[in-house]
């Protein structure tokens, strides 16, 4: 019996010290992290794995290498995760209030709780420090909250319709500077059987995308920006009139059947392999119609863009609607904020060019695209981008995250013709005002 | 020796202890963590805010969730309906025909696909212009097949056919197990005293497999009271909430909204609502006797 005893003692003594050992090895880990206090390192969290992303993993990877050279002793610690994984990491990361020092972040409503939270970093002194106008003007200002900047954009996206050039000249169709001269190429499209337009409006944003181009056309370009800050009603007669043009366009079959069951994925591989004519996607798709060599020459070739026409003779055609991706953001907890704060700016400055030439980014920070060796594509998107006169940012973004899944549920109700353009400018209003 | 251990309650204590530590730690815990969050209001990422009863009130009260309850009610309906269907097909498996073993193995690969796969499959198989749905159904000369995913009014059917299909084969392989284990003497005095084949299935083997039935039917109305993953994939609860189910309508709370006090309350209320409905279950199909052979 005895020794029995001897033995539980010792069972329950060694899953102890297990225990108590797994409990500790990530804590020290961190610790060795931090102690050291000649070299310093900089914890940087990406979300472009190698697998789905290698350009952009590459870039960084470059930039990071650089880094390192001209400051030896600061090291970049790398931690790589896929989209979604990423989001749900960093909402772990900060609610146990460890972030990294450097990451990525969307703008507006997304960071909204971590800025509140005090989790992310002021950067006005450091962008005072003339990095300020390296950025493509009203890009800073997506990441701004109550004026102060909190976020580095990277990215920056415009929304066309692209079409088909084969398509259309097959119907001997030239592409739209109206609206009424594109209901005419959907009528004439549909009389000949070929889908007008692929959308895939499961996932909602798409449809966001043509009522936003809709609102600012026929009310110009403050007008939805000032009916989600509150400074206006939604039920502005220019945004009940957009909601009405959207159900005009289903009414008319401009878009493919069962849209709204459909995802932007599926809806983008119909206007990849010629099943409709047009498709309207912002320009981080930029690379399917030029660069990207797993797609058919052939199909790159027939692609090219309009902007998004004026309606009834209203509208500026240079007014866009877009808005920056991801912007590097520095923790407001982090120990090595200086370092952090100076590879985050030098980051900035590598890699706008880079980005372009490399990865088919159109970038946040102001490139000259005729110096570079790039696409015609690219070339005229960023003149496109020189010229414009308005970037209004996606609806669901500017808004706070319940209202915005509120919009975009309405987005399907309005296409799907559940509900009435009066109705969906009145819930709207009701969301906007429950806040 | 040994029975002396196994009675020494220290013994008992440590032989239970790795597991019970486990379970507490992954389950119950975040469980009670659950209904605590659920008092609270949280984005997830900054303070927390202590409100009462506020978020539960709130759901009681929120039309969306009894909506998505009310889908979740109705897959529950239809898989224990269905569990009929897979009972009979199991019957005829049971009995023997050529090539039932074969057969019984095509019915398990829908099991061995991962949701995803699955969900896949279908959006595939649905797609309203070139899906193989539609496109026999334009053979057949059907003008305006249905928009089976965007639909609001047929896209709840539309997603529980592959739910249900999805668990055919594990339902059928559960029936099958326990019609093998009726002794053939029993079927075989019944034949003798003149019973047809299906007094035998309703009167002899359904009877001697009742208590794996209930089983079953309290594992298909608790699966389908949670489920989550096809439906995600397929619509993520759309088009305008016409899918969504209780525990999709509880991860979007959380995860997109950013509500992850009042989303912690809906998973709650989602608990509680489980565990009644299981209670009420087994209230009712409570077996006086036990079986023997």
């Amino acid at each position: 019996m005895k020794k029995f005893k001897w033995l539980s003692a010792f069972l329950i003594l060694l899953l102890g010290s297990l225990l108590l050992f797994a409990c500790s090895e990530d804590g020290e880990g961190d610790e060795e992290v931090g102690s050291s206090e000649d070299d310093e390192v900089i914890e940087f969290m990406h979300l472009w794995p190698e697998g789905s992303s290698a350009q952009h993993y590459r870039i960084v990877n470059e930039i990071i290498e650089d880094f390192e050279e001209e400051h030896p002793n600061k090291t970049v610690d790398l931690q790589v995760y896929s989209n979604e994984q990423y989001k749900d990491q960093i909402t772990v990361l900060s609610s146990a209030n460890e972030l990294p020092d450097v990451g990525m972040t969307w703008a507006a409503g997304y960071m909204e709780p971590f800025v509140s939270g005090n989790m992310f970093a002021e950067l006005d002194d450091m962008l005072d420090e003339g990095l300020r106008d390296e950025f493509v003007a009203g890009t800073l200002e997506a990441f701004e909250l109550d004026g102060v900047s909190y976020g580095l954009p990277l990215e920056l996206n415009t929304t066309y319709v692209f079409y088909n050039k084969n398509i259309f000249d097959e119907h001997g169709l030239e592409k739209p500077d109206t609206y009424e001269d594109l209901q005419e190429i959907i009528s004439v499209l549909n009389e000949n059987n070929v889908e007008p337009i692929s959308l895939g409006n499961r996932d909602r944003w798409t449809g966001s995308m043509w009522y936003m181009y809709f609102a600012d056309r026929i009310g110009g370009s403050d007008v939805l920006t000032e009916a989600i800050n509150g400074e206006r009603s939604f039920e502005d007669p220019a945004l009940v009139e957009a909601a009405e043009k959207v159900q005009e366009m289903v009414t008319n079959d401009s878009f493919n059947s069962g849209f709204n069951g459909m995802a932007n994925e599926e809806a983008s591989s119909m206007f990849m392999n010629d099943q409709a004519a047009m498709y309207m996607i912002a320009t981080w798709d930029l690379p399917n119609f030029t660069t990207n060599e797993d797609i058919p020459q052939e199909f790159r070739d027939s692609v090219d863009y309009f902007k998004f026409p004026t309606v009834e003779g209203s509208g500026d055609t240079n007014s866009f609607v877009g808005g920056p991706g991801v912007g590097l953001f520095v923790s407001e907890n982090s120990e090595v904020k200086d370092a952090a704060l100076e590879f985050s700016s030098f980051f900035i400055q590598e890699w706008g060019e880079r980005s372009v030439t490399e990865a088919g980014v159109i970038p946040g920070t102001i490139v000259d695209g005729e110096s570079l060796d790039l696409p015609d594509m690219y070339v005229e998107v960023l003149e496109d981008l020189e010229n414009a006169t308005n970037l209004t940012l996606y609806a669901d973004v500017q808004m706070s995250a319940g209202v915005a899944d509120r919009h975009l549920e309405l987005i399907q109700a309005l296409f799907g013709l559940e509900i009435t353009a009066e109705e969906f400018a009145e819930e709207h209003e009701n969301a906007l005002s429950e806040e | 020796m040994v029975n002396k251990v196994m009675s020494n309650k220290w013994f008992i204590i440590l032989y239970l202890f790795p597991a019970f530590f486990l379970v507490a730690v992954l389950i119950f815990i975040p469980l009670l963590l659950t209904g605590y969050y659920g008092l609270m209001d949280w984005d997830g990422i900054g303070e927390m805010e202590f409100i009462g009863l506020e978020n539960y009130i709130n759901v009681v009260q929120d039309p969306r969730f009894w909506e998505s309850a009310a889908h979740s009610f109705l897959l529950a309906l239809f898989s224990t309906l269905s569990l009929a269907i897979y009972l009979a097909i199991a019957m005829i498996l049971a009995s023997k025909i050529k090539g039932a073993d074969l057969l019984r193995k095509i019915y398990l690969i829908p099991m061995l696909l991962s949701s995803v796969a699955i969900a896949q499959l279908w959006i595939k198989v649905y797609n309203p212009s070139n899906g193989m749905l539609n496109t026999v159904l334009h053979w057949f000369g059907v003008e305006n097949p249905p928009l089976w995913l965007a639909d609001p009014n047929i896209v709840l059917y539309s997603i529980f056919i592959p739910i249900l299909w999805q668990y055919a084969g594990f339902y059928i392989l559960i029936y099958f197990a326990a019609l093998k284990n009726i002794p053939d003497t029993i079927v075989e005095a019944a034949k003798i005293d003149g019973a047809s084949p299906l007094q035998v299935a309703l009167q002899i083997k359904l009877p001697l497999i009742m208590g794996v039935v209930k089983v079953t039917i309290v594992l298909a109305i608790v699966g389908s009271l949670k489920y989550f993953d096809l439906i995600y994939v397929m619509t993520g609860g759309g088009p305008n909430g016409a899918s969504e189910v209780m525990a999709s309508y509880m991860y979007k709370l959380a995860f997109s909204n950013n509500d992850f006090g009042y989303g912690s309350s809906v998973g709650f209320m989602l608990l509680l609502i489980t565990l009644l409905v299981t209670i009420i279950v087994r209230k009712f199909t409570a077996s006086k006797e036990e079986i023997q052979y």
